[in-house]
């Protein structure tokens, strides 16, 4: 399983749960080839639709299916998804409490070789700031596979956000994930490392060469942007008195911004956010290497960890 | 207007494969790209860039100059490569494609490349933006004409739509569309996928003078081209019938190749079949 694409994961599992949930239909517009959906399509024809390329009349057209009582998985590159049809998206899905689930692809850096245009890191920003959405970032194809069930069952507005690639696994194949519950993937007791999404494998690994260094770094996943597990960043900064965020996304706005948010109101220790420093990415040759360049490296998390201590300890 | 001789559609028929011998190659070298619609749009961009548009290659923002606007942005191998070949940048910059300091980027980069009038790749943008350049040429007083390529699965997206609409409302005689209508789309065939037709008819309702030839037929193009001129109170919507991959046996008329890379020997293969004399190299 961890050594399959994130879209493979979750194209197969989805295809699997449309036995199991009769109500699921999916729609795409004319990536299903990319995000994989067309296991699905194959399986469940007449539950399937491509509408070709039109996001914003995607969005709309998964909303009507959701007024008649079905459950409309809508997929497409994040980058569209979130940025063409985000005025669908406020009025017609978060606005109007429509039960969709929106899944963005190809998030992140992760669609490397298309390029900036195509990269998409601002598109949690955008969607943490509509009221009734819930958006949530898995890990790796474990987290993803069991994430559907409790997608699907969940009522209300929903955006759900992968990457291209597969990404470094983190947890078992029985993870049970549950909204707005963070996880801890690693005591510690000098820094605390909060992250999601491909970046939570990354940490890991600083918290292993941190632990080289002498240095007790935590590892709190945040998967769910929103709601946001406000109690559990507020006891990581009790325990530890320094936090780091790690995302593959504009460090304004997702998880560095929430987390810097909510240590300024309610318990401030110094923070410091690994992220992209609001630029725009480049084309590259590898999803990697183009996270190495944009500032996504293990050393970046470590570098920031020790930083944060530094602070800390003034 | 001048009347092209056979010698000159012999040379530009040669500057269309080349077009596509050098797409292939550095799509094959990048390891990344989208050959089909590169392959589908040779010839027009090939005329386009190589006869009927005025520009100074060494002067990128001349004011008078003819646009071009490649809205399938994914098509950039081929707007690349004849960019290169005019001289608005060297060519071994090709060769450099997708490094991460090189200025040509998977899609075009206006910021960054010289000759690219707009940034593209999400699909949709180019016919509003051209109407909107078109309309300044206009009020500026500028003779230069707006040219947009489109794709026709691109056809899908709503704005294209509106911005037929806003083109005619305004009688931007000065815009030309020309659709890539190679009947392929990333998923399948554009007829399955989200039918089109009567595609023609929908344009003229919009208001649009509609012309449809082979789009791999130099004279077509040249003379469809010279006839939108000819036109003075709509704009033109040039209906090209292509074919996706067009010139690579394995390519044509498949959504596989729409954005997949050749291996060495298709690389070979796609050489011997473009006539490559130097093969693959
Ligand atoms: C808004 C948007 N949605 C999806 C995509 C992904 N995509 C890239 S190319 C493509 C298919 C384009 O087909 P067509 O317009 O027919 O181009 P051509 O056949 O000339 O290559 C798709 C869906 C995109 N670039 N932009
Ligand atoms: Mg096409």
């Amino acid at each position: 399983m961890s050594e399959m694409p994130q879209r493979e994961a979750y194209g197969r599992a989805l295809a699997e749960y449309g036995d199991v949930n009769k109500k699921i239909v999916v729609l795409d517009a004319d990536t299903s080839s990319s995000t994989l959906t067309h296991f699905f399509g194959s399986r469940f024809p007449e539950r399937f639709f491509n509408v070709g390329i039109a996001e914003p009349c995607l969005v709309d057209f998964g909303v009507g299916l959701s007024l008649g009582g079905f459950i409309p998985f809508v997929n497409a590159f994040a980058a569209f998804l979130s940025l063409r049809a985000v005025e669908q998206v406020r009025t017609c899905v978060a606005y109007a409490e429509t039960n969709v689930k929106l899944v963005g692809h190809y998030a992140g850096l992760s669609d490397f070789k298309d390029g900036p245009t195509h990269n998409c890191v601002m598109d949690l920003a955008v969607m943490r700031a509509m009221p009734n959405m819930t958006v949530i970032v898995p890990a790796d194809n474990n987290e993803i596979v069991n994430w559907l069930p409790v997608i699907a069952e969940h009522q209300g507005p929903l955006y759900f956000r992968m990457s291209r690639d597969k990404s470094l696994p983190v947890h078992p194949a029985d993870v049970k994930p549950e909204i707005g519950k963070s996880i801890w993937i690693r005591e510690g007791s000098d820094v605390t490392l909060i992250s999601n999404g491909a970046m939570l494998g990354r940490s890991v690994q600083a918290a292993e060469l941190l632990a080289e260094k002498k240095i007790s770094a935590g590892v709190l996943e945040i998967h769910t942007l929103k709601p946001l597990d406000v109690d559990a960043i507020c006891l990581a900064a009790a325990r530890t008195g320094a936090i780091v965020t790690a995302e593959e996304h504009t460090i304004i706005g997702a998880l560095g911004g929430a987390v810097a948010e909510i240590l300024a109101e309610n318990c401030p220790v110094p923070l410091e956010r690994v992220g992209i420093k609001d630029r725009f990415p480049v084309t590259s040759k590898g999803a990697d290497l183009l996270m190495d360049h944009m500032g996504l490296r293990v050393l970046d998390v470590v570098a920031a960890a020790e930083k944060a201590l530094r602070r800390k300890e003034r | 207007m001048n009347y092209l001789s056979e010698a000159r559609i012999l040379e530009l028929e040669e500057i269309a494969r080349q077009i596509r011998v050098e797409s292939i190659r550095i799509i094959h070298r990048r390891g990344s790209g989208h050959p089909g619609g590169a392959l589908s749009a040779a010839e027009i961009i090939a005329v386009l860039f190589f006869d009927k548009m005025k520009h100074d290659p060494t002067n990128p923002q001349w004011e008078d100059r003819d646009r071009f606007f490649l809205s399938k942005g994914h098509a950039s191998a081929a707007l690349y490569v004849a960019l290169a070949k005019t001289g608005y940048f060297p060519a071994e910059d090709l060769l450099n494609w997708g490094e991460l300091n090189c200025h040509l980027q998977g899609h075009p980069d206006r910021v960054k490349t010289p000759g690219v009038e707009m940034s593209a790749g999400p699909l949709g943008h180019g016919l509003a933006v051209g109407a909107g350049v078109a309309m300044a040429a206009r009020m500026n007083k500028k003779r230069c004409r707006t040219y947009v390529m489109l794709g026709d699965g691109e056809m899908q997206a709503g704005i294209i739509w509106e911005a037929a609409n806003v083109a005619s409302k305004y009688h931007l005689a000065n815009l030309v569309a020309i659709l890539d209508y190679n009947d392929v789309q990333l998923d399948g065939s554009v007829h399955d996928i989200m039918p089109l037709e009567p595609l023609a008819d929908k344009w003229r309702a919009f208001n649009w003078h509609v012309i449809e030839i082979n789009g791999h037929n130099i004279r077509q193009v040249r003379d469809a081209l010279d006839l939108a001129e000819e036109v003075h109170s709509q704009p033109t919507i040039i209906i090209a019938h292509t074919t996706k991959g067009k010139g690579v046996s394995y390519m044509e008329n498949s959504s596989k190749w729409h954005g997949a890379v050749p291996t060495a020997e298709q690389l070979d293969i796609a050489m011997r079949e473009l006539n490559e004399a130097g093969g693959a190299k």
